[in-house]
This record gives C-alpha cells, sequence and structure tokens, in this order.
C-alpha cells in the first residue's frame, strides 16, 4: 500500500492504493460513485472517465497509472453554478438515459467526441458509442441527444 | 428516492479489484525496465487493455508489473532514412490513427481497433506481444513486411509470430519499435466477431514494388498467416476479379460460435477482395 | 394539446439530475461500516456429486472471517417457487427444492458451493481458490428433448424424471382442434426455436445484508425490481424472519428487464450471513457471475401449425413446445411458458380453436425465468412466424392475410382464456403502413439492390396480456402470491405530497410520471408531490414492476388513494366554507361551491387537517393521508404492429436493420415521452435477440457465451433510429387511468418483424427455399442459409 494523490475534476484526492487498485476502485472508494462497473472484459464503458483530457476505462487503468494526472468524472460535468452542462442537458431534454447506469460513461463518451468532432453525424456518434453499451434506451434518445448538445437540429427526428 | 443505507461508511472503502497482488514499477528509460523486469515472473505492462482484463479474470499470475508507459523512447511515430514508418512500442492505437498519415491504411487500421477509450490506453508493442489470434496489428506487420526491433534484436515479422497468443520474444524482452515499409497502395479490412467486435477475420493487403503482400487475421488456429496463393495472383495481377478465381487458403481455420471453418475461409477471400477493391 | 406537466405532458424526468451528475445511489454504492465481503465457490462443472469440501487451508487465509457450505443451511428452507403449474392430468408440476447453497449435488455451472466472507473482496476470493472440493462430475443433461429420454441422466435425483411438467391448454379443446385440422384447406407448420438470452441490466446485481443485534432486525439491500415480495419469500420461506424484523431495500436500481424480480441465493446468504456474523456482509457480481447466476430468459423449442380454410380463414392453430427450466425453479418461471404464453396464442386474431401443449424440462443449465415480455415474445414470435410462412405459401400479401383474420369486435373472449376489452388492430395497421411507408418499399428495394445488397421488409402485429393481474384468477392458475399494487399518499399540511408506491422504478421513470397523474387530479403543480419507493418500510405492501404493470395496476393504487384524499378534502372544505359536501368542487389546486363565489386554496384545506381549528372532528379524523389497495379485474391488452427493413450483405450474411416502425395502441398515455422510451429500449432488445444475442451451451453444459466477448451486446451502430408512433389510442376499459403498459411491446413485437424482413430478402434474391431461419440471424447463420 502506498498514498498517491490524483487531481480529481480539479480537486486532489488522496488516498492508499496497491499495485492493483484500478482507477475506477480508487474513485469510487473516494466516494465519487458515479464511475460504474458493468462488466470485468473492458467492453460495457460504464466507467469511462477523461485521464489528462482522454477518454480512459477507468476499469482498465491502474490507479498509480493516474498518479499525478488530471481525471474528470461526472461528479465535475455540470456548470459551475450547479446547473447542468450543455450534454447533460441535451440527455435530459431528450430522455437520453433511463436506469442512468450507463449514463456517466454515456456522458463523458459524449464529451470526448464533442471535443474531437464539434458536429458528429449520427453515424460518427453510433461508432463513436461502441464501448459504451446501454440496455435500456435503444440508443435513440442517446444519439440524439448528442447531436442536439453539438447544436444540430434534431426536430425531424421521429417524435420524442 | 432519496437517501437510505442508515450507516454510510464515511471513509474510502475498497472496492473490488480481485486480482492477485503484484508490485508496480513505473520506470522513465528501457534500462530501467529491463532491470525491473530481470525479477522472476515479472511482466511488462502497457496499454492494459488485453492485461487488466486478463488478471482480473486471474488467469495471470505475475509477481511485478512494469509500466513502459512512462518511457519517453518507446512513444511516437516518425520516418526512418529508408522512408520507413517508425512507431514506439508505447505508441497508442489513436495516436497511431492520427499521426500515421505516411501510411494511411495503418492509420485506419489502428483508428478501428475497439473503442476510442481503448485506442487511447492500448498500444501497438502490447497488441504484437500479445498476438491475440484475432487481434489486427499482426496482419499489419506481417503484410508490410515489418521490423519488430526490441531491446536486444531486430525481427522480421515474417518469424515473429509463432502461433495463438505466443511470438518469438524472450522472457524479459521487450518490444521497442516497429518499422513498417510503406507499400505504394494498402488496404485493411475487417469482418467483425458480432460480440468482441475483434477480427472474424481481418485481411490486410500492401502492394509493393517487388509484389504484394496478404496477411489474414481472425480466420486460423495457428494465427495471423500470409496468402500465398493470393499474392502470387495479385502480384501480377491487382484486382478483385484475380481473388476471386482463387481456392480458399487451406490452413485450419478456427470453427467457433461466430463462424465455421468453412464460413472464415470464405470470408478471407471475401474481405482479401475487398482489401483490394479499397486499396485502389 | 397537453397540458405542462400533467396526464398527457412529456415532463422531463426529475430523476435524471441524481443520474447526470453521479448522485445516484445504486445498491453497490451502499458500504455499511464494518462490512465484510463474501466471494462464492461456484461450481465449474455442469453436473456433479459433492464428494467432500475442505475449507481448511482457506479458513487460515489472512482476513477470512468465516466459510460457509451447504451444511450450514441444513436447517434453513431453500429458495421458494412462487408459481405452481398443474399439468394437464390434473397433477402438480414436479418441484425440487433450491438450497442456498448446493447440498449434496452441482446441477449447473455457476451453482455456488461455499461462500467466503472475508474483510475484503480480494482476500476472500482468494481464499475461494484455497477451498478444495472434491466432485464426482456426472453426466450433464443439456438439451431438452434428450433429458426427456427414458434413461436420461436425472437433474434432480428425488424426481422422477426431468419432466417439470407436461401442460395442455386448453385441454378440453384437443379434439375439436384436431377436427379442425383434418377439415383444413391449408396447414403450414414451423418448428422453431426461441433462443436462450441473459437478460444484462448494466448493473450487475448486489446485496448487502445487515443486522441490528439491538433491535434484531434485518435490514437487505439489493438490487430489485420488487423489494416487498423479496421480503415476503426471503422471510417467509427461506430464513423464516417475520416481516416487522425485515426490510428490503432496492434503491437506484440499474435496470432489470425481469432478472432482478427473482429471489436469488446470494440475497438470502447476505442476509443470513449478516445475522451470524452480527456485520454487513456484501456481495457484487461481477459479469461473469452475472452470466451464471442470473436468472435467463426464453430458450423454448416450438413446433406450430396453424390451419387454413379455402378462403384463408385461420381456423385452428396447434403448438407444442419444450421450455428450459434450467437446474432449478425460478421464482415465477413456471407460468412463464403457461399463463404468459399459452393465453397469448390468439394474438390479434379470430383463430377460434387452439391447443396449446408445453413441456417444462429440467436440464443442467442455469434457471430461466421472466424476461422481458416474458411468455408472450415466445407466443408472438411463433405466431407472427407461422402467419408469414403461410402467406408465402398461399401467395397473398402478408399484411392482407393478417388485416383478413383480424380481431375486430371488442370485447372479444379468446378460446385461450383471456378476454380483450379494447383494441383497433386496423388502425394500428394503418398507421403501421403509414409511418413505415410501406408503399415506398419497391423503390427502396431497387436502390438496395443497386448497391449489391439484399433488401426484404417484414411486418408483424402482437398483442400482450398486460398489468398482471387479478388476484383470484391468477390464484385459480397457481400463483401463490397476490397481484394488486398499494400506494400511501401523504398530503403534509402545507399541500405537498408523498407518495409512497409498490411498484418500483429502475428506469421506467416513475418519480416523474406518477406525480403528472396525482398533480393532474389535484389540479396542482407536479413539483409539489414526490414518489417514494423501493423500501418495505416505506410503502405498505409492494407486489412491484415488471409485466408492463406499473401504471396499469400501481397507477390505479395511487389514483385510489389520491381519490380517497380528495374526499376527505372535500369534506374539510364542506365544513369551513359551510357548504353541502355535494357542492364542492375541485379545480386547478381551488376548492370551490357551485354557484357562489366561495373557495378555499388546496393549501388552506390541507392545513386545516393538520390544524384542525376549523373541522369537523366529530365525523372526521384530522390527518391527510390515505392509502389504497388496488386489484385489477382484468390484464390490460396493449397491441400494435410493426414493421422492420432489412438489408443482407450476400456475401458475408451481415444482416443491417435499416429502418424500423411501430405502431402501438398502449390506450391513455401519461408522458409521450417515457413512453417512446420505453419502446426504443425494447425495440433494441428485440432486435438484440433477432440479429446477436444467444446464451449457448456446450454439450457439457460449459456456458460458451459468458462475457461480453462472446455474448454479442446490441451497440449504437447495430440499430437505426426507430419511427415509433402511440397515436391509435383505444383505453382500457377497466382502470381509472385508461392505460395499458408499455415496458414489454418493444421487445414482444419486434423479433418476428426481423425475422421476416431477412426472410423476405433472400426470397426476394432467389433463396425460394429459405422458409425460416432460427435467431440470432448472425453472419454466419444467415450465410449458411443461403448455401442451401
Ligand atoms: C473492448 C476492447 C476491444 C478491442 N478491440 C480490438 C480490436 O478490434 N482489434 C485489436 O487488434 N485489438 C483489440 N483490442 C485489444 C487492444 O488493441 C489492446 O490494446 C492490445 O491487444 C494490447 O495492447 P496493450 O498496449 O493494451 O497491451 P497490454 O494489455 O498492456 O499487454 C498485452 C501483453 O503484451 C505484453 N507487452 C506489452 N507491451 C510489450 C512490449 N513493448 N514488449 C513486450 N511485451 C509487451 C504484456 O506483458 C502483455 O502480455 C481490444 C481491447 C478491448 C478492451
Ligand atoms: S466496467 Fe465495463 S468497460 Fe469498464
Ligand atoms: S440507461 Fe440503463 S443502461 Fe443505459
Amino acid at each position: 500500500m502506498s498514498d498517491i494523490t490524483i487531481n480529481v475534476n480539479g480537486k486532489p484526492v488522496s488516498g492508499p492504493v496497491e499495485g492493483r487498485t484500478l482507477l475506477v476502485d480508487f474513485l469510487r472508494g473516494a466516494g465519487l460513485t458515479g464511475t460504474h462497473v458493468g462488466c470485468d472484459t473492458s467492453q460495457c464503458g460504464a466507467c469511462v472517465v477523461h485521464v489528462d483530457g482522454k477518454a480512459v476505462k477507468a476499469c482498465s487503468i491502474f490507479a498509480v497509472e493516474a498518479e499525478g494526472a488530471e481525471v474528470a468524472t461526472i461528479e465535475g460535468q455540470a456548470n459551475p453554478d450547479g446547473s447542468l452542462n450543455v450534454i447533460q442537458q441535451a440527455f435530459q431534454d431528450h430522455h437520453g438515459l433511463q436506469c442512468g447506469f450507463c449514463t456517466p460513461g454515456m456522458v463523458m463518451s459524449a464529451a470526448a467526441l464533442l471535443k474531437e468532432n464539434p458536429r458528429p453525424s449520427e453515424h460518427e456518434i453510433r461508432e463513436y458509442l461502441e464501448g459504451n453499451i446501454c440496455r435500456c434506451t435503444g440508443y435513440h434518445n442517446i444519439v440524439k441527444a448528442i447531436m442536439a448538445a453539438s447544436g444540430q437540429d434534431v426536430s425531424a427526428i421521429a417524435a420524442e | 428516492m432519496k437517501g437510505q443505507g442508515r450507516s454510510k461508511a464515511t471513509g474510502p472503502v475498497q472496492e473490488e479489484t480481485k486480482m492477485y497482488a503484484f508490485d508496480f514499477e513505473r520506470p522513465d528509460t528501457i534500462d530501467d525496465a529491463l532491470k525491473a523486469l530481470g525479477a522472476e515472473d515479472a511482466q511488462p505492462l502497457s496499454g492494459g487493455q488485453t492485461l487488466i482484463p486478463t488478471l482480473k479474470s486471474r488467469l495471470a499470475m505475475p509477481s511485478k508489473l512494469v509500466s513502459l508507459t512512462a518511457i519517453p523512447e518507446l512513444k511516437g511515430i516518425c520516418t526512418s532514412d529508408d522512408g520507413a514508418l517508425c512507431v514506439g512500442a508505447a505508441t497508442t492505437h489513436a495516436e497511431v490513427a492520427a499521426g500515421a498519415g505516411a501510411y494511411p491504411a495503418l492509420a485506419a487500421l489502428a483508428g478501428n481497433i475497439g473503442d476510442p477509450a481503448v485506442r487511447n490506453r492500448g498500444t501497438i508493442g502490447g497488441s504484437l506481444a500479445n498476438n491475440d489470434p484475432s487481434a489486427c496489428y499482426p496482419a499489419a506487420a506481417l503484410a508490410s513486411g515489418a521490423t519488430i526491433v526490441t531491446n536486444s534484436r531486430q525481427i522480421a515479422a515474417d518469424d515473429f509470430f509463432d502461433g495463438m497468443f505466443t511470438t518469438v520474444l524472450d522472457e524479459g524482452e521487450i518490444i521497442v519499435e516497429v518499422r513498417f515499409p510503406v507499400p505504394q497502395k494498402a488496404s485493411y479490412q475487417k469482418f467483425e466477431q458480432p460480440a468482441s467486435r475483434f477480427a472474424l477475420v481481418g485481411v490486410f493487403v500492401a502492394k509493393y514494388p517487388d509484389g504484394v503482400r496478404v496477411a489474414v487475421t481472425g480466420a486460423a488456429e495457428d494465427g495471423v498467416f500470409r496468402w500465398t496463393q493470393a499474392e502470387t495472383a495479385l502480384s501480377s495481377d491487382f484486382s478483385a476479379g484475380a481473388v476471386s478465381g482463387l481456392d480458399v487458403p487451406d490452413n485450419a481455420m478456427i470453427g467457433d460460435l461466430h463462424g465455421s471453418p468453412e464460413y472464415r475461409a470464405h470470408l478471407v477471400k471475401v474481405m482479401t477482395g475487398r482489401a483490394v477493391k479499397a486499396a485502389g | 394539446m397537453p397540458k405542462d406537466g400533467g396526464i398527457g405532458a412529456s415532463t422531463k424526468r426529475r430523476e435524471d439530475i441524481r443520474f447526470l451528475t453521479g448522485t445516484g445511489q445504486y445498491t453497490d454504492d451502499i458500504n455499511l461500516r464494518g462490512q465484510a465481503h463474501v466471494a462464492f465457490l461456484r461450481s465449474d462443472v455442469a453436473h456433479g456429486r459433492i464428494k467432500g469440501i475442505d475449507t481448511k487451508a482457506a479458513e487460515g487465509m489472512p482476513g477470512v472471517v468465516r466459510i460457509f457450505t451447504g451444511a450450514d443451511f441444513e436447517g434453513v428452507g431453500g429458495l421458494p417457487c412462487g408459481w405452481q403449474v398443474t399439468d394437464r392430468h390434473g397433477e402438480v408440476m414436479q418441484e425440487p427444492g433450491h438450497p442456498v447453497l448446493a447440498q449434496g449435488k452441482v446441477r449447473h455451472v455457476g451453482d455456488p458451493i461455499a461462500a467466503v466472507v472475508a474483510e475484503t473482496p480480494e482476500q476472500a476470493r482468494d481464499a475461494v481458490e484455497a477451498i478444495a472440493v472434491d466432485i464426482e462430475e456426472l453426466p450433464a443433461v443439456i438439451d431438452m428433448k434428450a433429458a426427456l429420454a427414458d434413461d436420461a441422466p436425472k437433474v434432480h435425483d428425488d424426481l422422477k424424471s426431468n419432466l417439470c411438467y407436461d401442460w395442455g391448454f386448453v385441454e378440453e379443446n384437443k379434439a375439436a382442434v384436431e377436427e379442425a385440422f383434418g377439415k383444413a384447406a391449408h396447414v403450414t407448420s414451423l418448428e422453431l426455436v426461441n433462443n436462450r438470452l441473459v437478460a444484462n441490466p448494466m448493473e450487475p446485481r448486489v446485496a448487502v445484508g445487515d443486522f441490528a443485534a439491538h433491535s434484531g432486525e434485518s435490514t437487505l439491500y439489493t438490487t430489485s425490481q420488487n423489494p416487498h415480495v423479496i421480503r415476503l419469500l426471503m422471510g417467509a420461506f427461506v430464513l423464516g424472519i417475520p416481516e416487522h424484523k425485515l426490510r428490503v431495500v432496492a434503491p437506484d436500481v440499474g435496470g432489470g428487464f425481469g432478472s432482478k424480480i427473482f429471489h436469488y441465493a446470494e440475497e438470502a446468504f447476505c442476509t443470513f450471513a449478516a445475522k451470524q456474523l452480527k456485520r454487513p456482509v456484501k456481495w457484487t457480481s461481477s459479469r461473469a457471475e452475472a452470466f451464471m447466476s442470473d436468472a435467463h430468459g426464453r430458450d423454448h423449442v416450438t413446433k406450430i401449425e396453424l390451419a387454413l380454410d379455402a378462403d384463408n380463414n385461420f381456423t385452428a392453430l396447434r403448438t407444442e413446445t419444450y421450455a428450459n427450466m434450467g437446474a432449478y425453479l425460478s421464482t415465477f418461471a413456471p407460468s412463464v411458458p403457461t399463463w404468459l404464453h399459452g393465453t397469448l396464442m390468439a394474438g390479434n386474431y379470430r383463430t377460434p380453436l387452439i391447443y396449446v401443449n408445453v413441456k417444462a424440462v429440467f436440464t443442467n443449465t442455469v434457471p430461466v425465468d421472466a424476461y422481458r415480455g416474458a411468455g408472450r415474445p415466445e407466443a408472438t414470435y411463433q405466431l407472427e412466424r407461422v402467419i408469414d410462412k403461410a402467406a408465402r405459401e398461399l401467395g397473398v400479401d402478408p399484411i392482407a392475410l393478417r388485416r383478413q383474420n383480424f380481431v375486430t369486435e371488442f370485447p372479444y373472449a379468446t378460446p385461450v382464456a383471456v378476454e380483450y376489452d379494447t383494441g383497433d388492430y386496423v388502425a394500428t395497421m394503418d398507421k403501421l403502413e403509414e409511418i413505415a411507408d410501406i408503399s415506398g418499399f419497391e423503390k427502396r428495394l431497387a436502390e438496395s439492390k443497386a448497391r449489391g445488397k439484399l433488401r426484404g421488409l417484414g411486418v408483424n402485429c402482437y398483442i400482450e396480456a398486460c398489468g398482471i393481474a387479478p388476484s383470484n384468477l391468477v390464484g385459480q392458475l397457481g400463483a401463490r402470491a397476490g397481484l394488486y399494487e398499494s400506494a400511501t399518499v401523504r398530503v403534509n399540511a402545507t399541500g405537498g405530497l408523498v407518495v409512497m408506491t409498490g411498484s418500483h422504478s429502475h428506469g421506467q421513470g416513475h418519480e416523474t410520471s406518477f406525480p403528472q397523474v396525482v398533480a393532474d387530479m389535484i389540479g396542482i403543480d407536479a413539483s409539489m408531490v414526490e414518489i417514494e419507493h423501493g423500501d418495505t418500510d416505506k410503502a405498505p405492501m409492494g407486489m412491484g414492476t415488471y409485466g408492463s404493470r406499473s401504471l396499469a395496476v400501481g397507477g390505479s393504487a395511487i389514483v385510489r388513494a389520491t381519490e380517497k384524499i380528495i374526499a376527505k378534502a372535500k369534506r374539510i372544505a364542506a365544513h369551513i366554507m359551510e357548504a353541502s359536501e355535494d357542492d364542492i368542487e375541485l379545480k386547478n389546486g381551488q376548492f370551490t361551491v357551485a354557484g357562489t363565489d366561495k373557495s378555499l386554496a388546496w393549501g388552506d384545506v390541507t392545513l386545516a387537517a393538520y390544524v384542525p381549528h376549523n373541522y369537523p372532528l366529530d365525523e372526521l379524523e384530522p390527518g391527510l393521508e390515505e392509502t389504497a389497495f388496488y386489484d385489477p379485474s382484468n390484464f390490460t391488452y396493449p397491441a400494435g404492429a410493426y414493421a422492420c427493413e432489412v438489408e443482407v450483405d450476400p456475401e458475408t450474411g451481415k444482416v443491417t436493420i435499416e429502418s424500423f416502425a411501430a405502431a402501438d395502441d398502449f390506450g391513455n398515455i401519461v408522458n409521450p415521452m417515457i413512453v417512446s422510451g420505453q419502446v426504443h429500449g425494447g425495440l433494441a432488445q428485440g432486435i438484440g435477440q433477432a440479429l446477436l444475442e444467444g446464451c449457448v451451451y456446450d454439450e457439457n453444459g460449459q456456458l460458451l457465451t459468458g462475457s461480453y466477448m462472446d455474448y454479442a451486446m446490441p451497440r449504437a451502430e447495430d440499430v437505426p433510429f426507430y419511427k415509433v408512433d402511440h397515436s391509435c389510442q383505444t383505453p382500457c376499459t377497466h382502470n381509472p387511468l385508461g392505460v395499458k403498459g408499455c415496458g414489454e411491446a418493444g421487445a414482444i413485437g419486434s423479433p418476428p418483424a426481423v425475422v421476416n424482413a431477412v426472410v423476405d430478402a433472400l426470397q426476394r434474391a432467389g433463396h425460394t427455399n429459405v422458409m425460416h431461419i432460427d435467431m440470432p440471424l448472425s453472419p454466419s447463420r444467415v450465410w449458411k442459409t443461403m448455401q442451401g
């Protein structure tokens, strides 16, 4: 066990880790339980966070590897005044979540996508979400929300 | 729904990692990495996108992991004097996708491995060392006649792969760089396994002045292989038509839930034809 | 236009705020002070006799608190089955025991043998590996028909055979059905497999048991769709804890789709161990464990035959199904292939004679139980596939054949015991043809062809029985529980309301839609209404959320309780305004006296209820809180028509969904946005079943699809934007909201549309011998079919 410090959402978070402690367990252990675990084969994306600005599966990186890095999680996504950010708001407006379990990973992936590609097409969004599984929404409203968050007109996409 | 959990713990709680315990080192030079790897049952860790899931299922039991991701010498893409594209072993798939413009088919292959989060961590060195029979990079290395440079030697791709999940790398030997001669034309066509989205069959076709090389991944029981009949046919006539007349390769093909040996053999032909077409 | 916030408005979901900011609280987010962790040693063979378990080495490992085996549970009850089916000979089903930890034998890969409780999860898992189990492997039965052979190994030695029951429905019709087949002008028959699925909610199951020594009260936090049912089953049948000493909490739950209805061994274990050890015990399933311990779904093998007269009217239907139960009877397993399946075989059609035979079979596989749709997808799939095949054989348009046989007059009593109250199948089919642009298909076909792709169109209908169900009826059918719902509405002094419901939300948005109903009834803002669910200490009783019953049954209980509140509030208002109770009206949150300008605000009346200075104390108790139990008088019958267009790559067999349209009749709708979302999710699961998903065992009972590496989950790339419509509305006649339920429709109605479309594509491309392909229509399977 050694103590490490990771900057999470702009604030230093310290805690004891072993070599085998995954970043996701470090975060959840520190009370940041918004990042979820949905599989053991690195495929579901419920755990996606940003490490130094890049989308990473927090279940597939050791905490020690993120030492000193800037980590962003779902808990730090809202605007400074506490209101939902553009992506979060679009997810609510377009019903892009149901049970909410995949949602943190979806939002973090969407944020990474929009940083790389500010106006993605439907196809680009679907492709980008290959590593984020949602069992509830059928993806329709997630894709729609991400298009809306990027400022595209989604009124033509089938109702509700 | 508001707060339940009457007596919520306040301090950090260790959640379930459930791997075997091991030491962890993160050297910043190759020399230090090699020293650390001298320990018994030490194992290199690169992007961890294969090794971490393996550790979770307790299928590996290293005493120590030596991370290669903090070593600047192992990272980056450049062009050598002879025109080959050199990729550092710890270069991520995302970096290759964005930075291998000199070899577009390679960049495209890297940009289609797994998903964006996997590409931000997974590396070429880890992929080649792992030699998963369904992985993409082995096809690129073999079809390009790449050279795998390790800390102690240079290995031609033709000699590097040694059957499913095995390579000729020695214990403690690490890949440092991979050198790809850049072809005139090339394309990688991947037919995805529906669940894992790895290659059910992937074919890399590369046309060089001295001939065409065709490497197939995902299909054969012995892992990635060169389809020599197709190479011969395409070297004299680089067209999809040249492939359609061929018999399917006679390697022993994988048969599983996702495809019979016959299906895989058929897909090898289809994907080869598509690669030739896409290469232009 | 719907009012803003009331019934009919697409109110945004309030629960989204916590989910979008990472502040939801799922069971795994709960960590209790001093908790220990459990890891299970699970069988790696499908069938075997346990000859010895040596835990000595493991007991000495660091951090180990205690190791439990089947012996520790000898005086404890087994996991109960909640439904008893009586077979066609009048005998009750064979019902094996289901111990919490294996006793004597293991019966499927994943069957728990021992449990290690340790300080950390790693230590628990390390110690599990140090347990030595001596198992004599026995031959496994995997294939259902083989399991019924005379000399087949028995899954349960104490049962007569591997046949759980042989059910006939309606047995009295059998002879008449045979006779009708004898007279038929045409008979179409089809053999098909309804593939075994794994529900795979993204949140794996978790259980945290807690015990308060001072009060003797046990608490279980669990990922459940119905905490009250778990309290009843676990308390009464397994652990012998009375309800007042047992609290079950299901906090935010990350999806269920049926798999979190059932009572599982791990829940009983954590509750039991916490009491024994006097400290909290937590278990978090890995995904790998989920694949081998969550109840699976579907897994039917069916032969269906349809008889038609010379004018193509359906005259009779006959089916024979083998339904896999797995190694034990999961909570509601026996009801799925019988009452949730046989009663739906009439579909949307006027088939006068129907006979359904179901043989439920024990095998050495994970137990099978309800998964989204539960029985109704299996019924719909066979029926809609056989109709499509009949149309092809007869050379008639499949839509026309369906239309010709639609039920058009309601109420309609089917020959399979249920009575449809309302519906308009012509209207939903008309709507479907419009939104799917069926008439434009030929043009799209030509475009696909130009791109070298084979295009196909598949259409089907579905009907489901939801809002389960009248308790007296299901009691006769073998249910060991009632199926009402309860609600308590508590009005606070200042007018805000807390509604405690026995329905549970694990994604359905109850916290948003239920307040819409209550607010609408009173005429106040929905933000004044708060929903509490998921805690047996709060709602009086609850049967939970499944079978698309939350709004139809749970919502109706809320309506009834709110009606009682309004009635009492009116009496208080009448007293204060010195008017007759009959003259009081409540509108927009104002009580008025008819024919006068007297009025009182909602808040004035609620305050009077708690500050009863001017109050009819001789007639009424102070306070404003009411409870209602609602027991439905019938099922509800949502129905609709679906269309799918696919493209098949002729070189690889890969199928892509080009478009999917769904026209549903859900009766009245409270929140259209949420309803559409429910349909979308169901469609993706149905498309998943049709193209991707399939749980496969090898002949030794090893699970070949034990992770997402081999079990193909639908991803964003696999599905299109859907066109969904629910403007056809024939309100349910027997519940106060006129609602029918929408949670399962998508999953029920979509698989046949996909398969019909792929068969159509291949037929159009000249593969005229292809009449059927079994799901999932994976590229390799479609390619193989095209090879002839
Ligand atoms: C969801 C998902 C989808 C994926 N899809 C694909 C896909 O479509 N196609 C595909 O090809 N791959 C796919 N992968 C695998 C991915 O590309 C991995 O990144 C890669 O196989 C391993 O690289 P790594 O850097 O992560 O290696 P690690 O996991 O760190 O290591 C893998 C192995 O290589 C060894 N090793 C690592 N670096 C070196 C080195 N420099 N020298 C010697 N040995 C070394 C390690 O000891 C270990 O045994 C996927 C992975 C995931 C999780
Ligand atoms: S938990 Fe599934 S990808 Fe990380
Ligand atoms: S909202 Fe439930 S998994 Fe996506």
